[in-house]
């Protein structure tokens, strides 16, 4: 499948659900959207059109919130795609993605330890990173403390 | 009796910490459970208050081993972030560092692998080999390691005419030797014995781990950042990727043997290919905006993103090392191997991590324990190559 193939069947596909498609350069795409539609838009993008999921990474923002990326790319095409949810302060909660990529489940703990970010139905969620008696709500990655 | 082995917190053949536990039922490896997190240096954290300049600097502290695998997947980003394109003969001078540091990163991991199945000679040449490469790297960049190369729109310094012929005589050095690897692993039955079918990654496992490099290649997965996504000077250049089937770790170590071709190939067409121009456009500054770098380092690849709120400091910089992902496919690769080939697989993914200290066996029934030195856990696997060359009768 071109790219052109894909970018026609995710914005048919989620067309309402797309807050915001913005192409940064023909390579890299950034797509905006809800929290509650990251699982069914990632596992369109894994399962339907066999994307690869790269990683995800989180950051705290001055808007009163933290900023999940989550970035896939499809094998042998060159474009990156990253899912953005925006995540209100202070109902940090977003749905784990490892129950069908087993490849998140490490940085799903990693963002929940160092971001204070639950995240919901997640396999194994213990430190990944930070020792075991780390205290209880301190966030490394958070500014707001 | 089930029992739980715990390899760490240094993996026994490799450099750095981690900890594998290993559920076995009598030699047999069931489960496996990863601890990481020993040698967290928060370098994420750290590059939010670095300069732009030196966060490449400080990336390239990552890792020793590739050490400028990191720098290029970071001015990838940055170059993304700013809509910068270096010039073209800094293009072919990144490649040229990229794929000597591929080379030596091989050689380095097929001398332990050698080491580890018993075959030490394999281990003293390969180590020897590799210093051709290093000493290429010495006289190109000032440093064995740590090169200290590229920087956002070039590289720091040019690679001198004069240098070619003396870089070339010393890669002609080097086919010879891998024509000798080749030889050695492929041809030898007892190493076709210890690797074959031994730690299966499937092509569907691949996927769903999400691995990358030298872990999913083998496995069937056509996935390479040079290919795919070019960056420096590949697209310019004539190289095949290359994709096994097998996903053991034969396929694991027939892949990078055979990508050590493919390097040399790509250097050789950067000398031929380079034509005299500047190499640096001394950018001053970096916009707001978001930046993604990809770079395909000897282990898979890396990715950085990064975020600009436009000062002269990321406001956000991310990195996925490509060990990050092979690593947790150990979980599914090590099930169903003894305990001496186990130790192998951990290996095969070749961790950016490491080499020490101890095994210890826990007995839950009669709470005991049985502590294993490194000299041990080589002398459980040595002791299996022997069982196969009796088998063999070689």
């Amino acid at each position: 499948m071109t790219w052109d193939d894909l970018k026609k069947n995710i914005q048919d596909k989620f067309s309402d659900k797309i807050l915001k498609w913005f192409e940064h350069n023909e390579n890299r795409i950034y797509i905006d959207i809800d929290p509650d539609q990251l699982v069914p838009f990632a596992r369109y993008l894994f399962e339907d059109l066999e994307a690869r999921f790269i990683i995800a990474s989180g950051v705290d923002t001055p808007r009163g919130g933290i900023e999940v990326l989550y970035h896939f790319d499809f094998y042998q095409l060159p474009q990156v795609v990253s899912l953005r949810v925006f995540l209100k302060k202070p109902d940090l909660e977003v749905e784990s993605l490892a129950p069908y990529i087993k490849g998140t489940e490490w940085i799903e703990r990693e963002i929940a330890e160092l971001l204070g970010i639950n995240v919901k139905n997640h396999p194994n969620m213990v430190h990944l990173l930070l020792p075991d008696d780390w205290p209880e709500g301190k966030y490394p990655l958070r500014r707001d403390q | 009796m089930s029992e739980i082995i715990p390899i760490g917190p240094y993996h026994p053949l490799q450099e750095e910490p981690e900890f594998f536990r290993l559920h076995v039922e009598g030699e047999i490896v069931t489960k496996l459970d990863i601890e990481i997190g020993y040698n967290h240096r928060a370098i994420e954290k750290l590059a939010e208050s670095k300069s732009w300049d030196q966060v490449v600097f400080l990336v390239e502290r990552i890792c020793g081993i590739c050490s400028t695998s990191h720098p290029a997947a970071s001015i990838n980003a940055m170059e993304d972030l700013g809509g910068i394109e270096a010039p073209e003969r800094a293009q072919y001078v990144r490649t040229i560092v990229c794929e000597l540091e591929r080379i030596h990163s091989h050689l380095l991991w097929l001398g332990l692998a050698g080491h580890f199945i018993g075959y030490n000679t394999v281990w003293m040449w390969a180590w020897k080999y590799r210093e051709i490469v290093c000493d290429i790297l010495d006289k190109m960049t000032g440093n064995r390691q740590s090169y200290a190369m590229f920087k956002v729109g070039g590289v720091r310094r040019d690679i001198m005419d004069d240098d070619i012929s003396w870089y070339r005589k010393s890669l002609d050095q080097l086919k010879p030797a891998l024509d000798m690897f080749k030889g050695a692993v492929m041809d030898d039955p007892v190493i076709h014995a210890r690797t074959k079918d031994v730690g299966v990654l499937t092509k569907e496992q691949a996927k769903q781990y999400c691995v990358v490099g030298p872990t999913a290649r083998p496995s069937g997965l056509a996935i390479d950042v040079r290919k795919d996504d070019p960056y420096f000077a590949y697209d310019w250049i004539d190289w095949d990727i290359v994709v096994l089937q097998e996903g053991d770790v034969f396929a694991k170590t027939a892949c990078r043997i055979l990508e050590m071709y493919e390097a040399v190939k790509i250097i050789e067409q950067c000398f031929d290919k380079m034509k005299p121009g500047i190499v640096d456009l001394h950018v001053k500054e970096l916009p707001p905006g978001e930046g993604i770098g990809r770079a395909e380092a000897p282990r898979g690849e890396v990715y950085h993103y990064c975020l600009s709120d436009g000062s002269n400091f990321p406001a956000r910089y991310k990195v996925r090392a490509p060990s990050y992902t092979n690593i947790f496919s150990n979980e599914a690769a090590c099930v169903g191997q003894s305990v001496a080939d186990a130790a192998l697989v951990l290996a095969a993914v070749d961790p950016c991590y490491c080499c020490t200290e101890r095994l210890v066996v826990v007995d839950h029934d009669n709470n005991t324990e049985r502590k294993y030195t490194q000299n041990d856990l080589i002398h459980l696997s040595h002791e299996r190559t022997k069982e196969v060359r009796k088998e063999l009768g070689v």
